[in-house]
């Protein structure tokens, strides 16, 4: 075992692993971060909880990773290297460790751009392939990244993104094969919809040999409305959305489009249970974790297996 | 070369407001060059000063000079005889430029007319793009002759990362992707191999301020000014 997480023995176990989304709020409540951590409460291995996604500026990931704890969920902290350097980056990974955070998601995050401070000025000391070579190196190691020695290592789960919908497509796999080399231990993908693509990715992936050296969780984002598929497909960079799953949902009473959308994450789940290479599912349901009990339901995912 | 904008004109105007008599120095060289600091710039900002001082019924007074490189100390020389007669000086060069000319004269205010915006390249007449941050530590022979520090909104030395869209940067439709255009151009030259491999992080030399000395050259003393 790496790190012995929750999320680690699930899939080491071999069991279709299921993980959840948690976006901290834009203010303090403690209160507000345990309501939404009580619907997902064993109804998924492990909660990603964003570090300011979007680059808007909420609740740090990593305080509420302790409260998710606290509430007796696993957490799965991300980190982006947009908002702190290397020296920051590591000083808060022992920190979380010594917390009791078992599992990283090492990102490039969005830039500052999108996000409520425009004119941040953004850090990218490192990116997400060095970020995820140094946890590896603080856990494996016991070495900082300057090569000095860390007292009693963070044993972290080593997470990272791929996103196979972005160009130029024919990097993407071997883009991939730079996370495992960098160290990488488990995958959650971008938000599938374009589920053909997503096909042929894990096709060379497979090809490759790359799934028997990682886990894939393979990203899901139910659709709430015509509205977010719309806004998803044009004003999301990297989100792939084919014009069938607009046409879907547009072909059901609005009140019903919810609905719809779940349906289709949820068939879409079946199908990821049977692709080889396919290790789990990310879902990743965004300002709508109090539907999380029903899509896990609708999904057949439950109960949740325990692993000692 | 080095590239500028003029500042707004009121910023300068603000600036300026409490001194009657100023000497406005332009440079010859890149500044001059993307039509931002030289020697016709040096003139239309004189005439734009001195018209909307002269509505606000504050008259001022302005010296016009254009030397051939601020950043070069034969040529603020020619400065000399004349700055004493000013209350304070407008530099039109860039960020070196005003700097050096700053320190040439310590007992004048030296004040910016110009924001500079990097090392750029002459795209067409009035159009310059910026290529290089300066960083101190060359990749361009694994990226294809392409930066990723200065063209990768991020600065990522392992891209792309996942918001390339068709070809361009998630920040804008009309920025491309560094790392599209250096998968592009190392697939057309068969040199992927060079992408392959992680890329450790920078040892970034950028963080103190440099200082160049050839070998063989040595720090002289230039107390004279000359």
């Amino acid at each position: 075992m790496k790190s012995g997480s929750n999320l680690e023995k699930i899939l080491k176990a071999g069991h279709f692993a299921f993980t959840g989304e948690l976006g901290p709020p834009r203010g303090t409540s403690a209160e507000e971060v345990r309501k939404k951590a009580a619907h997902l409460k064993g109804k998924v291995d492990a909660v990603n909880i964003t570090d300011n996604q979007t680059a808007v500026v909420r609740m740090a990931s990593w305080a509420a990773c302790i409260i998710l704890i606290q509430e007796g969920l696993e957490p799965n902290y991300q980190m982006v290297c947009r908002d702190r350097n290397r020296l920051a980056m590591q000083a808060d990974i022992l920190g979380a460790y010594a917390h009791g955070i078992r599992n990283m998601l090492c990102l490039s995050g969005d830039h500052c751009k999108f996000g409520d401070h425009p004119h941040a000025k953004g850090v990218f000391d490192i990116d997400s392939m060095q970020l995820i070579q140094m946890v590896k190196k603080m856990r494996d190691e016991g070495k900082f990244l300057s090569g000095s020695e860390l007292e009693e290592p963070p044993k972290i789960f080593i997470g990272a993104a791929a996103n196979p919908f972005a160009d130029p497509f024919e990097w993407r796999v071997h883009r991939l094969a730079k996370k495992i080399n960098a160290g990488v231990d488990f995958i959650q993908s971008q938000c599938i919809y374009n589920m053909e693509k997503f096909q042929e990715w894990i096709k060379q992936s497979n090809e490759m040999g790359l799934t028997e050296k990682v886990y894939i969780l393979a990203g899901v984002t139910p659709m709430k409305s015509v509205g977010m598929a719309k806004y998803m497909k044009n004003n999301v960079p990297g989100m792939d959305v084919p014009d069938e799953i607009i046409n879907r949902l547009k072909g059901v009473d609005k009140k019903k489009q919810g609905d719809e959308g779940i349906k289709i994450a949820c068939e879409q789940i079946e199908q990821f249970k049977e692709m080889k290479g396919v290790s789990g599912v990310h879902l990743m349901a965004i300002e709508w974790e109090h539907k999380v009990p029903e899509i896990t339901e609708r999904a057949k995912v439950l109960p949740r297996p325990q692993v000692d | 070369m080095i590239v500028g904008k003029r500042k707004p004109f009121e910023e300068i105007k603000e600036m300026l407001k409490k001194y009657k008599k100023i000497l406005n120095v332009g440079c010859g060289t890149c500044i001059s060059v993307c039509l931002t600091g030289g020697e016709k710039e040096v003139k239309i900002l004189n005439a734009e000063l001195e018209m909307a001082r002269k509505l606000e019924e504050n008259p001022i007074e302005l010296g016009a000079s254009c030397v051939e490189r601020q950043c070069d100390r034969e040529f603020l020389a020619e400065l000399d005889p004349i700055v004493e007669d000013y209350e304070a000086i407008l530099s039109m060069a860039c960020g070196v430029g005003i700097q050096f000319l700053a320190e040439r004269f310590p007992e004048k205010p030296v004040l910016p007319a110009v924001d500079t915006s990097g090392l750029a390249v002459n795209q067409d007449v009035g159009w310059y793009e910026e290529r290089c941050r300066s960083c101190s530590s060359c990749v361009l022979a694994w990226t294809g002759g392409i930066c990723p520090v200065t063209l990768c909104a991020k600065g990522l030395y392992n891209g792309p990362c996942g918001g390339t869209d068709k070809g361009s940067c998630e920040i804008d439709k009309d920025q491309p992707c560094a790392w599209y255009m250096i998968y592009e151009r190392l697939a057309g030259q068969k040199r992927l191999d060079c992408i392959t491999n992680i890329q450790a992080p920078n040892e970034w030399e950028d963080q103190v301020p440099r200082t160049l000395l050839h070998h063989g050259y040595k720090k002289r003393n230039h107390s004279d000014k000359n």
